[in-house]
């Protein structure tokens, strides 16, 4: 029920009373529907399910989340196994669970 | 394609006629009295229906099936092939079916190491097609035989009743001598084996769905169709043992080596992020949920090389304008005979199985 | 493809499988509620990446699977008729009914015909005006809108030879029977993302707080699965049942309102019966009563179906999470993805496909499952 891939927008128009929009998958075009993201912007991101467009991809967010990911790496190089150890032992959650100051 | 090989003369006079009722198969066709699509779709219901309809009709080897037969005839080794083209739409990006009809035929005996030479053509045409669809088919044709270096020697022509066919059917069959000491067949693959392949997988496919009804997506893919004789020449020179050639047409490179895995009993182990896939394959299969392992190719192949060669073989296909992309992608393992297995980019596994038809998109 | 490359990147997810070994302390069972994230873990093995003690307990997330018998058979009759186009996804033509499947049903003539997107369908119905087009709108959430919308146009554009075989079917409810069943192991559930980018997440905290269990909204990536796994685990670990958004770049808390505006005007909740399973009150969505001249069900008298769910099936009890695939005396013997006797078996994530493809070269014992080892012990 869930593949819906990301595009993004590369022009907008209305047929038949209906708003459709170009998508580009990384070199794929296709035209999809953008009913539901009316306010789509070309140069944007969406992502696609069976020919509609659901939602707006927030980029901010997905560069954000990444950037987490990166941090858990990081804290585990910095401080080694004895930090997340001493962190579970305690009982508290991990550090990098936090947003960083 | 599959095909039956070294078969013997068949004596089709004894009493072999298509009676239905004495039709008696060593393992019934389970699921279906009538065909499906999936019988078409080159995986297992199409082997299905080789295996237990057709073999044990006409005789032959279940289950050794290559792309082309190996027979003696005089003293001389021919492979000797037969391909049939119903692709929908007729003409797409790159190529028509009659690109197809040729290179299809011309690959099938390069797949035994033959020097294809000589090819027939049979149309089925439906009444009321336009003779310069026709027309363009057969030209496409001549300029692929020009380009491959072989002759059309005899055809047929045939015309059906209007709805009782789809434009343009054709059928292509052809011959090539297969030089000494040359012996390229699935059961040949072996454990150890370095399994490569010519170039980046699921480029026809792809081009041919992007102008499917219904699909429509805008894409620069063009069909790979290619005569492929010319890169196996310059590998053999390099490596006259080859094990195993294949073309991996409908069906694409995950059902070749699933039936060349069974065919010779061997575990296949592949490693997927060397398995190359061009972006635009590999999104546009993302957006219609399919895996590029099973979409056709039809200017490539898969060797399986003895792994002493493995490297000389590599570098001889990457020096040809047909191998530029050529890459090792896996091995033969004891483990697992006749399943095929790959790592994924994270280092878990999975299996790799026969497709049951043809591949179609999906929403979950 | 941008926003798909960047969250299959191996280190990444070493990083996130380091985490979550590191965080594990003891057996947890969680369930995966959408289809394509258990086709996501099958496909990346990402189940034989995570600790043993997390055991990853497949969802009835798959619409294909649960799309119930008596109306696949309808499907099946109706796409029979001889003045039909039966349109479909390709996820459901080997779905088998009461004895064959659209595949079938093409083989003996029925113009059966997979489509893309369900506006293909209406664009074959304007297409083809003596021809009665009839489009089997399943799926979640997710495929709703879409689903709405063309129906939404077909009333707008007056395409009288258009109309569409509904089951909806709604995710909160499902977890709701799933948690409710004395048998139930489930200990903390990844939410479907897609699912959730347009209903948002507000369906899903009365449910953590009722049945006290983690829900994580989780993509589809293996970094998204990853991490929807280990914030999931994190929380049973602190002893948490809160609702988590770890897919922010599609799931806003109120979803996608256009879409969810739609789904108010053309459909309507429904107790639906999931195949397997069995009825699940206001489970479902069918057309609203506004839009149904474009109902299927009433447009083609169906009736007579006698439905025969195959005696042997166990899928439901594997829904569920009850038993596992190869548990089931039919696994693999009568039943393969090449003969399925039910649903699972036949969807690419079904649970019992998933396991057939790629547990076949290591079928396990049927082991001791982390949760009763945990009442073993006395936790």
């Amino acid at each position: 029920m869930c593949l819906a891939v990301p595009g993004a927008v590369l022009e907008t128009w209305t047929k038949d009373g209906t708003m459709m929009a170009r998508v580009d998958f990384g070199g794929v075009e296709k035209e999809v529907c953008c009913e539901f993201v009316p306010d789509i912007q070309v140069g944007e991101y969406t992502i696609v399910h069976v020919g509609f467009a659901l939602q707006r991809l927030d980029e901010r967010s997905a560069k954000e989340t990444l950037a987490n990911f990166e941090r858990l790496g990081e804290l585990e190089m910095e401080f080694g196994d004895a930090w997340a150890r001493a962190a579970k032992e305690a009982g508290v959650p991990r550090p990098d669970m936090e947003i960083p100051e | 394609m599959s095909e039956l090989i070294n078969i013997g003369p068949t004596n089709l006079s004894a009493g072999a006629g298509l009676d239905f009722e004495g039709w008696t198969c060593p393992l019934p066709l389970r699921d279906s009295p009538n065909i499906l699509m999936g019988h078409g779709g080159g995986g297992q219901m199409s082997a299905e229906l080789i295996d237990h309809l057709f073999i044990p009709a006409l005789g032959g080897r279940a289950g050794a099936e290559s792309d082309s037969a190996v027979v003696e005839l005089g003293g001389v080794r021919l492979a000797f092939s037969t391909d049939t083209f119903v692709v929908r739409p007729l003409f797409f990006p790159g190529g028509s079916i009659g690109h197809l009809a040729i290179n299809g035929t011309v690959n099938d005996l390069a797949m035994s190491g033959a020097v294809p030479s000589y090819l027939s053509a049979g149309f089925v045409l439906e009444e009321g097609t336009e003779l310069s669809v026709v027309g363009r088919i057969a030209q496409d044709m001549g300029d692929a035989a020009r380009a491959a270096g072989v002759s059309v020697v005899t055809g047929d022509t045939k015309v059906v009743d209007a709805g009782h066919g789809d434009q343009v059917y054709v059928n292509t069959a052809g011959v090539g001598v297969v030089p000494e000491g040359v012996d390229i067949r699935p059961d040949r693959a072996a454990i150890d084996d370095v399994i490569i392949v010519s170039g980046p997988i699921g480029v026809h496919g792809i081009a041919i769905m992007s102008v499917r009804e219904g699909l429509e997506f805008g894409t620069q893919m063009k069909t790979d169709s290619a005569a492929l004789h010319p890169l196996v020449a310059e590998m053999i020179k390099v490596c006259p043992d080859l094990h195993v050639l294949r073309d991996p047409t409908r069906g694409g490179l995950g059902t070749s080596l699933n039936e060349i895995a069974r065919t010779a009993g061997v575990g296949v182990r592949l490693v997927e992020r060397s398995i190359p896939v061009p972006p635009d394959v590999a999104n546009a299969c993302a957006m219609l949920g399919l895996d590029p392992l099973y979409v056709a190719n039809e200017g490539k192949l898969v060797a399986f090389v003895p792994r002493e060669h493995a490297d000389e073989v590599l570098a001889a296909m990457r020096a040809h304008p047909l191998g530029g992309g050529a890459a090792i992608i896996g091995e033969c393992v004891s483990e697992h005979p006749g399943i095929v297995v790959t790592t994924t980019t994270f280092g878990g596994t999975r299996v790799v199985d026969m497709p049951l038809g043809e591949q179609l998109p999906r929403i979950c | 493809m941008k926003y798909i490359d960047e969250f299959n990147d191996p280190d990444l997810a070493k990083r996130l499988l380091d985490d979550i070994h590191a965080t594990v302390t003891q057996p947890w069972a969680l369930m995966e509620v959408c289809g394509g994230q258990t086709h996501s873990i099958i496909r990346h093995g990402i189940d034989q990446l995570i600790p043993e003690q997390i055991e990853m307990i497949h969802g009835p997330g798959c619409p294909v699977c649960v799309t119930p018998l008596e109306l696949i058979d309808k499907a099946l009759e109706i796409a029979s008729r001889p003045d039909v186009i039966f349109c479909s996804f390709g996820d459901m033509l080997r779905v088998p009914g009461s004895g064959r499947d659209l595949f079938r049903v093409k083989s003996q003539g029925g113009d059966v015909r997979v489509v893309y997107s369900p506006l293909d369908a209406l664009k074959l119905a304007r297409e083809n005006p003596d021809k009665e087009v009839v489009f089997f709108g399943i799926g979640f959430e997710t495929t709703a809108p879409p689903n709405a919308m063309t129906v939404y146009q077909a009333k707008r554009l007056g395409v009288g030879n258009f109309s569409m075989l509904v089951s909806h079917v709604r995710v909160p409810p499902a977890i709701e029977a799933i948690m409710t069943s004395p048998t139930c192991r489930v200990q903390g559930f990844l939410a479907a993302g897609h699912v959730c980018s347009v209903m948002g997440t507000e369906e899903y905290p009365p449910l953590a707080a009722k049945f006290e269990v983690p829900i994580v909204v989780t993509g589809f990536e293996p970094l998204d699965i990853l991490e929807g796994i280990r914030r999931t685990v994190g929380q049973l670990e602190r002893s948490e049942h809160t609702v988590e958004n770890a897919y922010g770049r599609v799931v806003l808390p109120e979803g996608n309102a256009a879409a969810r505006a739609l789904l108010e005007d053309v459909f309507q909740v429904t107790d639906r019966g999931w195949r397997g399973i069995g009825v699940i009150p206001d489970s479902g969505w069918r057309l609203a009563d506004k839009y149904r001249e474009f109902d299927a069900e009433y447009r083609f008298e169906v009736s007579d179906i006698d439905t025969e769910e195959s005696t042997v099936c166990r899928s439901g009890e594997v829904l569920q999470g009850l038993i596992k695939p190869h548990e089931c005396a039919a696994f693999g013997k009568e039943c393969t993805p090449r003969n399925p006797l039910g649903a699972t078996m036949v969807s690419s994530e079904g649970a019992c496909a998933a396991y057939y493809l790629y547990r076949r070269l290591t079928l396990p014992d049927p082991v001791i499952r982390p949760a009763e080892a945990k009442e073993a012990a006395g936790v």
